[in-house]
């Protein structure tokens, strides 16, 4: 099967095997689990409990918050001890809302049961249920599955690839579940397909080092239309975008979503998160995490309820504080360092990594960047980091921005090989961060300028409006002196004529007053529909900004509504063009008339 | 438990930049014990008394600056560009040349400029270019190889060569003489193939010149093995050799006596593989992409061949070189790489409107 290759990569010391001794563990009930209400990309979940109350395992405790949202669930029974800002697992170490359970260790289940008949039902059924169960992407970004499987009717999708690579090193939760749960994965992937209504492709892209999780799919695939690609392990293999180029030789273009090219990516243990909703009708309430490093004498992989403390994994792994030389969520390329172990697993963790200082020191102090270029041959998108770290120093946005800084994917093997210890990932974030800060702030002063120009035009016009009138009273008062006037005078002169005189006076006046509105009205009319026009070109093209400024992570839902915007805003334009090009030639009409 | 907040990635490759310099100077071995083979001791000395001077003005330039000497002697770049001009000078030159070139090199080209990584210019060409104007007679006598030192002469030992170069006594007759490229240049009026049969500088030679064949293959050696270790890519080089050897090809003449010589010849005479593998790969002052440094080595190759033909230099690299330094930054606004996602390369100096209008 072909596969194609990634430029750049690097291949850091994989460090799997140690996890990999032991099968899937599990590790006793925590007193307290945490779960933190934004588990996710989109809205935070709604507590619907009250503190005090007793739940049920798998009972649901916060509700989905609009579209882009998940619901969170107990992972086990007991009574809500607390709902507030508590510190969660995010590299600021800032507070999170969140629900505190104090188990009751009986870890009693709720009443539940799977999809009835889930292989006859509809999409929007199976989607419900993945909503419902509060899947979000467990391979890092948390996005919400069940928006992720509904790309909508105008993109159709012909490709479903589930994503085992996992390359980055250390981590093995991937790779465990599979050996183990390979038939539930499976089935998974047959609902997957399912919903999407039977892609033409379904591939699970893995890496070639993980012989065994292939042989146990094997088995399992035979006849069922979906192929195991296997390819060279490399870092960063496991990227959407790399993985989508690695088994079809496609981009997907920049700031864009494999939808685009009718295309869906999901994490492998996804699916088997969503085999159990479906099948079983279980939310998402725990998942396999990895955990390693040589600062604990147990080395292996958990099933982990969600909101279980790190400490509470660490205690149970024989964990030495003294020969940690940092503590990360994730991996050692892409995962961040917390400050404290008493924040819990979420639905993304799929490791935490205790490293010993002969594994991960601590970092060199940064030498001069001599442009050596081992990062631009590393880096997986064919950006120059030694260029980005030049501009981002000197925060000179524009070239930042020319050099496509915001298709960095942060994957880190550009800082991984510079032989300077310069943290070059840490630039690239600084500088996306300003430049987000500054695009917002501009827009909100792009704002207040319109507000302000509108408002003096509209001042302006209804002075202009004030003005004509007070001239057309004027005009018209002078007439009626006239042309009272005149009939005076007409009326001793000619008495046969006296009627017709009359009418005549009036057309004459009439046609003057009309004459008069003419010459006023179309150069201002003119002026009027150009300054719409304007307008509407400049909401067009603040529309199109933001909707090629949304990130990949934006969801289809916030996406839709940006290209419905720009739809919106290019139809005003085309009115307003269209007003124009018919007042134009109402005038040259006239003209030629 | 409180734990460090360090930002990812965590792992780290073992390289860094005081072991890729390390690397370089290996590298530079087969080059310097070809020169020392044919040439005698004086390239040695230039070698050791450049990095002695070099190791002293950067550690007094950083120590002014205010910064950690130690933390910045553990670069090796200093080491480096010393070693290179050292190479680059002729042997037997008097001490203060070598001084006087590196500190050029280092305290104007480099730390005047803010130091490592800052330089747009190449030290060692910098301090080989000052050199070369303000002392021409020095800078153009060079050693005669060992296989045409006349009868009964010998090359200067290393206490005679000491005293030549520190006390500035002057060597026996004949040890000095003409470079290839020198006298090819000033064989007016004889076919190639003439100025090959009755110059024994080519006469003698396997491919290009008594002695500097070896030198330039010892460099190809050296940077062969740099290329192995990924310490630069092909494209500069190989762009640049491929120019010398395209022009050199164009303008052969069927070895007329107005030819300017033969492509072997311009490849492995002078400073050809010492400056396409140790010179124009400096990463700091040359271009960044690998489109660009096809440019910059194709620009440096064409500007030697030029240089050496029509100039009033019989050798060019140095010029070269650091016009391509100031064409650099240029080339770099020109030759992004395409990235993902995108249809096609950008160029640096884009406003932000401009490709979302396209």
């Amino acid at each position: 099967m072909k596969t194609w290759v990634t430029p750049g990569g690097v291949h850091p010391p994989e460090n799997k095997h140690q996890s990999l001794t032991l099968p899937i563990g599990t590790l006793p009930i925590p007193e307290k689990l945490l779960i933190p209400l934004s588990q996710h990309i989109g809205t935070a979940a709604k507590p619907c409990v009250e503190l005090g109350s007793a739940v049920l395992k798998g009972q649901k405790i916060a509700e989905a918050a609009g579209p882009v949202s998940v619901p969170m669930h107990a992972p086990t029974s007991g009574t809500i001890s607390a709902i507030e800002h508590r510190p969660i697992a995010h590299s600021s170490g800032m507070l999170a809302p969140c629900i505190e359970i104090t188990s009751d260790g009986k870890d009693q289940w709720q009443a539940h049961q799977g999809v009835a008949d889930y292989k006859n039902a509809s999409a929007s059924t199976l989607l419900q249920a993945i909503a419902e169960a509060g899947i979000a992407g467990m391979g890092g970004a948390g996005f919400p599955s069940a928006v992720k499987l509904n790309p909508g009717h105008e993109r159709p999708i012909h490709t479903l690839i589930v994503n085992a690579t996992e390359c980055e090193p250390y981590i093995t939760a991937d790779d465990s579940a599979i050996r183990e749960r390979a038939a539930e994965i499976i089935e998974g992937i047959g609902i997957l397909s399912q919903i999407l209504g039977h892609p033409d492709n379904i591939m699970i892209g893995i890496e070639d080092n993980k012989p065994e999780a292939i042989e146990a799919l094997e088995p399992h695939v035979q006849g069922s239309g979906i192929s195991v690609r296997s390819f060279p392990t490399k870092y960063p293999s496991g990227g959407e975008k790399q993985l989508i180029y690695i088994l079809t030789g496609q981009e997907i273009p920049s700031g864009g979503l494999p939808a685009d090219i009718g295309m869906v990516c999901i994490n492998i243990g996804t699916t088997y998160a969503i085999k159990r909703a479906i099948v079983d009708g279980e939310p998402l309430i725990s998942r396999v995490t990895t955990m390693t490093g040589d600062a604990c004498g147990i080395n292996r992989n958990y099933e982990t309820l969600i909101g279980t403390a790190v400490s509470h994994m660490l205690e149970h792994s024989q964990f030495n504080e003294e020969r940690c030389s940092r503590l990360v969520m994730g991996g050692p390329m892409m995962g961040f360092s917390l400050t404290s172990a008493e924040v819990p697993i979420v639905k993304t963790t799929n490791c935490i990594l205790a490293p010993s200082y002969q594994e991960i020191p601590d970092d060199e102090p940064a030498q001069p960047c001599i442009r050596c270029g081992l990062c631009a041959e590393a880096c997986p998108v064919s950006l120059l980091p030694q260029q980005l770290f030049w501009y981002s120093q000197a925060e000179d946005y524009e070239r930042l921005e020319a050099h496509n800084l915001f298709d960095c994917i942060e994957c880190g093997a550009c800082s991984y090989v510079c032989p300077s210890n310069i943290p070059l990932v840490q630039y690239y974030r600084h500088s996306k961060g300003e430049i987000q800060k500054a695009r917002a702030e501009k827009v909100k002063s792009d704002h207040a300028r319109q507000r302000f120009e509108f408002h003096q035009q509209r001042m302006e016009q209804a002075e202009r409006d004030k003005e004509a009138k007070r001239a057309a009273r004027r005009e018209a008062a002078e007439q009626a002196k006239a042309t009272a006037g005149a009939a005076n005078n007409g009326a001793a002169k000619a008495t046969a004529e006296g009627q017709s005189g009359d009418s005549a006076a009036d057309i004459i006046a009439a046609a003057q007053a009309r004459a008069a509105a003419r010459k006023v009205s179309p150069e201002q009319q003119l002026a009027k529909f150009e300054r719409s026009i304007a307008g509407a070109e400049m909401r067009l093209q603040m529309a199109e900004e933001k909707l090629t400024e949304a990130d990949a992570q934006q969801t289809d839902e916030q996406k839709n509504i940006l290209v419905a915007a720009v739809e919106a805003a290019r139809q005003k334009l085309e009115q307003a063009k269209g007003r124009l090009a018919e007042h134009i030639k109402e005038h040259k009409g006239e003209q030629v008339d | 438990m409180a734990f460090k907040q360090i930002t990812s990635p965590h792992a780290h490759a073992s390289q860094n930049t005081g072991k890729v310099m390390q690397l370089v100077l290996w590298a530079t071995l087969p080059g310097l014990l070809a020169l020392t083979y044919h040439f005698g001791w004086g390239s040695l000395i230039n070698v050791l008394l450049a990095t002695a001077t070099a190791v002293v003005a950067e550690a007094l330039i950083v120590q002014m600056r205010g910064r950690s000497v130690s933390f910045y002697l553990r670069d090796y770049s200093a080491a480096v560009t010393a070693v290179l001009l050292g190479l680059a000078l002729p042997p037997l030159a008097p001490w203060w040349v070598v001084v006087v070139g590196t500190l050029s090199s280092i305290v104007i080209a480099k730390h005047l400029y803010g130091g490592l990584g800052y330089n747009p210019f190449n030290p060692a060409m910098v301090g080989y270019v000052v050199l070369l104007i303000s002392f021409p007679i020095q800078m153009t006598s060079w050693v005669t190889p060992l296989a045409l030192l006349p009868e009964g002469v010998s090359h200067p030992g290393l206490i005679e060569s000491l005293s030549i170069v520190f006390a500035g006594y002057s060597p026996a007759d004949g040890v000095t003489g003409p470079t290839p490229l020198d006298s090819f240049k000033y064989s007016d009026g004889l076919l190639v193939e003439q100025i090959y049969s009755q110059n024994q500088l080519f006469s003698q030679a396997g491919i290009a010149g008594v002695g500097w064949e070896w030198v330039n293959l010892g460099f190809l050696a050296g940077g062969l093995v740099l290329l192995g270790s990924r310490i630069f890519t092909w494209h500069g080089p190989v762009a640049m050799l491929a120019a010398i050897a395209i022009m050199s090809a164009l303008f052969w003449d069927g070895g007329s006596s107005d030819s300017p010589g033969s492509p072997l010849m311009h490849l492995f005479s002078g400073a050809s593989m010492m400056g396409a593998f140790f010179i124009l790969t400096d990463p700091v002052s040359s271009t960044v992409s690998n489109r660009g440094r096809l440019i910059y080595g194709a620009l440096i190759g064409v500007l030697v061949y030029i240089i050496r033909a029509w100039g009033n230099y019989p050798d060019a690299v140095a010029f070269a070189v650091l016009l391509a330094n100031f064409a650099a930054p240029f080339i770099d606004n020109y030759t992004l790489p395409r990235t993902y996602g995108h249809i096609d390369r950008r160029r640096a100096t884009e406003k932000g409107e401009e490709e979302k209008s396209k």
